[in-house]
């Protein structure tokens, strides 16, 4: 067992010239995954990074651990297979809004389902970015995009909505203009035992720009975004005097100190509180703050531990054998 | 009582009525006995297809005989019909004189309807030129069992044991091995044991009081290989055929599969072999099957997805994939009637071209397929070490008709045999620093480095790679050079595979050509030519890209070439296209395989054109 070397972010970066357009959201996504690679206490040979088809899918290229840039929308298959066989390993799933919940959103809601031990980072710009401008699974409905010249007709998701749906047992949301918190989320994803799905509201500076201004803009978030924090209530605005309270079955948001709200008032957030992640998840973008952090986190068992448990159980109760004992098993004759 | 060479007998009746389990039986206490034998189960498509019509008959044909079979046999000889639509569905392929065993119970006029039949056909002449032979099974057998502890239900459902035992008789076959099997199959319920071993002693006595009515048969015990035999089917031998591998190669056995018709047997097998680390991934649907095959791959895995033709299509973009990672994968494709959703449950060798070409951009792949049931396990390992030692996905094309198929099987010793895979790992050839993802061999081989290497850390991805560090390259040169590498690394395949054989001798009038599961009608049709005195020789085909480097020296000592398969042509096609000859074609596209008979007739016929 060789001892854990003392990384720095240089240490993760490739020798690939990274080709985004200039002022894309995903520099400081990568740069953020750069740092907290250094932080999760895991060898970098152990680390791999599977994307699908995207802008953001060409991210293990730019990585400098092991990785698979893939197909259009399968990459949770094939972070499956990898850690299913190899269980030690640290997965990173890099997706989007059109790769992971249009084409690829069987795969990924059968992920969830699973519990399959790895992270996943779901780049959400609403929009297609590689192929310019057509409308994804997140865009608002109304919106003027290359395929929807009249406004878009399309219902969309909500991917903490979706996840919690498909079971999930950890969901996050965090932003590409805020680092700190990024690797935070980073960090707490690749400690949980699960299926770490994170949500990135990341920006797309030419066929989307600024769709995330409200809740991005450091400016203009305080009143846009609450932050959670387990066991605290969720205030926010800029005077820190705004929260949310449960009205019957519903989320309201208050400000303290009008019409007798105090504090005491205020959800308390649990992220082990599942009827509380539903609530935070069904709060619609564009139109309500939304949350930022550990939204939902349960433990369950995960797929890939099962699976080598099992092998092992089976293993001892048969004991060894080899492929000729099999050959010469059952009924068999001899001919002489 | 007559001795016979061989005897074909198929047990029918409805989906319900147990008749895969009775044929069996009958087929494994005949190699116990020393026959050689050959099984074809045919069962409908749907679970439950409604009782008593004939799309829900299910059938199980066997062959045994006291010299060399090869297949389930053109046409039975005796036929087992539980019910009238089993007697219609088969009543025509019975050969003339032969013997049909009716269940009388089930011949009602309720029945005669459901089967499609305007009037009886006991009595409408349809069995006229038959021994035929009317037993009240089910009435005898619940008789039989009056004083057991069981429902009347349970007490019908005993009648195929009935039924087991009349053949028994007749057929002079011993009762131990059937009764050992249900002592340990109804071991927890021993009324079971007993109602069944009453049924079946019943039959069988049955038949014997009546002896003088009926034709009895001796099939003497063939001469085969001396050594220990066991039965097996296809889908088992290629489940096994891919443990052997990777316990050779050391690399563990991951499969990504989803169910499908007739490959799911494949999954069952392989989710019991844990104890061989096995790891059996069922998934969301066929092409996750593929891609978790290949992300276990990139890990080190020997990986392989199972499908039938539906789901290959699916999988296209995928294979596309592993050929461009240059990954080690295996693809087996058991085919079955197309296109689309097709016959699910008949067989067909409609595939070939999918397997060549189906794919987008220049995307060669090596393919081999099996010739007979026990032959999957060689071409399962064969598949796996081309894939292993030459870093490419490989399709394994097999079929329905051999996926089901059983027939026995010299047990190899693997100690001699099968017990040689070389992993192309990077570590064993290349320092850390030396290492490049897409450094080659002079076989055009690269390397295959796993995660949690140390110093080996390296991305593949879907786009085209620079040449030998596997960058993104968007130079067009370079593009034409990778795609050049990669077709002629497939090519180079044909140094590590065996020369073509060639059954009969290496010059003559007619050279039959086959490939895949056809191998046992077109070997039993040429060995009867051959018998017949004519020039006629067998070229099977196992390695069908690359094919064996003789194959064109083969073709060229021939006057004639006929390439037998059951699609409209398509290997056909290939050889005339890479040989520049003009190969004829004896095609079938029915879901049935060939018969022995029609294909003697078209050689002959073959023979006399001008």
């Amino acid at each position: 067992m060789t001892e854990m070397p003392k990384y720095t972010k240089k240490d993760f970066v490739s020798d690939q010239e990274v080709r985004w357009c200039p002022g894309c959201g995903d520099y400081a996504i990568l740069n953020a995954v750069q740092m907290a690679m250094a932080k999760i206490n895991r060898k970098k040979e152990d680390i791999a990074f599977i994307s699908g088809i995207g802008c953001s899918s060409r991210f293990p290229y730019y990585m400098s651990t092991y990785g698979l840039h893939t197909i259009h929308g399968r990459a949770p298959a094939f972070a499956s297979g990898l850690k299913v066989h190899n269980p030690d390993l640290s997965v990173w799933l890099i997706t989007g809004d059109g790769d992971g919940l249009s084409i690829g959103g069987n795969h990924l809601i059968h992920l969830i389902r699973r519990n399959v031990n790895m992270n996943v980072i779901l780049f959400n710009n609403e929009i297609y970015g590689l192929t310019k401008g057509q409308y994804s699974p997140t865009t608002p409905p109304g919106q003027v995009t290359k395929s929807t010249p009249y406004g878009s007709l399309d219902r969309c998701f909500l991917p903490g909505k979706l996840m919690l749906g498909a079971g999930s047992t950890f969901f996050a949301r965090t932003m590409d203009t805020d680092p700190k918190h990024m690797q935070e989320i980073f960090l707490a994803a690749e400690q949980h035992q699960g299926c770490s799905f994170i949500e990135v509201l990341q920006n797309c500076v030419i066929f989307n720009d600024k769709t995330h201004e409200n809740y991005t803009n450091r400016k203009l978030r305080d009143d846009w975004v609450f932050f959670l924090e387990a066991g605290k209530p969720i205030i926010f605005g800029k005077e820190k005097n705004k929260g949310l309270r449960l009205n019957g079955a519903k989320l309201e948001v208050v400000t303290i100190g009008e019409n007798g709200v105090t504090e005491n008032d205020l959800v308390v957030h649990d992220p082990k509180d599942s009827n509380l992640a539903f609530l935070l998840n069904n709060l619609v973008p564009h139109r309500d703050p939304l949350a930022m952090g550990i939204v939902h986190q349960v433990e369950d068992l995960t797929y890939d531990a099962q699976v080598t448990q099992q092998i092992s159980d089976v293993s001892d109760k048969k004991g060894k054998m080899s492929m000729q004992d099999v050959l010469k098993s059952g009924s068999t004759w001899t001919v002489k | 009582m007559k001795e016979l060479e061989s005897v074909v007998i198929r047990f029918s009746g409805d989906s319900g009525d147990g008749m895969q389990l009775t044929g069996t039986q009958f087929s494994n206490t005949s190699a116990l006995m020393g026959n050689d034998i050959a099984t074809f189960p045919d069962f409908p498509a749907e679970i439950r297809a409604p009782q008593g019509t004939v799309a829900g008959v299910s059938g199980f044909q066997v062959n045994i005989g006291a010299s060399e079979i090869n297949t389930p046999g053109d046409e039975p000889f005796v036929l087992v019909a539980m019910n009238p639509a089993a007697l219609k569905a088969n009543l025509h392929s019975v050969q003339t004189g032969g013997v049909v065993i009716i269940n009388t119970d089930a011949f009602t006029d309720k029945n005669f309807v459901k089967a499609g039949y305007t009037d009886s056909p006991l009595e409408n002449g349809d069995l006229d030129g038959y021994q035929v032979i009317k037993v009240a099974i089910t009435t005898q057998t619940v008789e039989t069992l009056k004083d057991f502890e069981l429902d009347t239900k349970s007490k019908t459902r005993c009648k195929n044991f009935y039924a087991l035992g009349m053949t028994f008789f007749m057929f002079s076959r011993e009762l131990e091995p059937t009764i050992e099997w249900l002592s340990k199959q109804f071991a927890k319920k021993p009324v079971l044991v007993d109602a069944n071993v009453a049924a079946l002693k019943a039959g069988y006595n049955f038949a014997e009081t009546i002896e003088t009515t009926i034709s009895t048969f001796k099939i003497p015990a063939a001469k085969i290989d001396a050594g220990l035999y066991r039965s097996i089917n296809g889908n088992q031998a290629t489940a096994w055929g891919f443990i052997q591998a990777s316990e050779v190669s050391g690399r563990p056995l991951f499969l990504g599969s989803y169910p499908i018709t007739p490959a799911s047997d494949i999954l069952h097998e392989l989710s019991n072999f844990k104890q061989f680390n096995v790891k059996t991934f069922q998934a969301e649907d066929e092409i996750a099957g593929v891609c978790t095959a290949i992300g276990a791959s990139f890990g080190g895995a020997l990986a392989l997805t199972t499908s039938s033709g539906p789901g290959i299509a699916l999988k296209g973009e995928a294979m596309g994939l592993a050929m461009i990672y240059e990954l080690p994968l295996v693809i087996v494709n058991v085919q079955r009637g197309g296109p689309s959703t097709g016959l699910p449950t008949k067989t067909e060798q409609s595939d070939l071209y999918q397997a060549m070409y189906g794919r987008n951009g220049e995307s060669p792949m090596i393919v081999v397929a099996a010739s007979r049931p026990n032959d999957c396990f060689e071409m399962a390992f064969e598949a796996s070490r081309l894939a292993i030692e030459h870093m490419t996905p490989v399709i394994l094309l097999t079929d329905g008709y051999i996926a089901n198929g059983a027939e026995p099987w010299k047990i190899p010793d693997l100690s001699t045999e099968f017990n040689k895979i070389e992993v192309q790992d990077a570590k064993s050839k290349y320092s850390a620093e030396e290492y490049l993802p897409y450094k080659r061999d002079d076989r055009l081989v690269r390397t295959w480095a796993f995660p949690g290497e140390e110093g080996y850390e390296h991305r593949l991805g879907g786009i085209e790679k620079q040449l030998d560090t596997g960058n993104v390259s968007y130079d067009p040169a370079n593009h034409e050079e990778m795609c050049r590498i990669r077709a002629q690394k497939v090519a180079n395949a044909a140094d590590n595979i065996p020369l073509q054989e060639v059954e009969g001798d290496d010059s003559g009038d007619l050279l039959v050509i086959s490939w895949g599961g056809t191998y046992g009608a077109t070997h039993m049709a040429v060995s009867e030519m051959r018998n017949q005195g004519k020039k006629v020789s067998l070229m099977h085909l196992k390695y069908i890209n690359p094919m064996p480097k003789n194959v064109d020296d083969i073709i060229k000592k021939f006057n004639k070439v006929v390439v037998c398969e059951l699609n409209r042509g398509q290997l056909k096609d290939i050889i005339n296209a890479k040989y520049s000859i003009n190969a004829m074609g004896y095609n079938k596209v029915q879901g049935l395989p060939f018969r022995i008979s029609e294909l003697v007739t078209e050689f002959n016929r073959i023979l006399e054109l001008q």
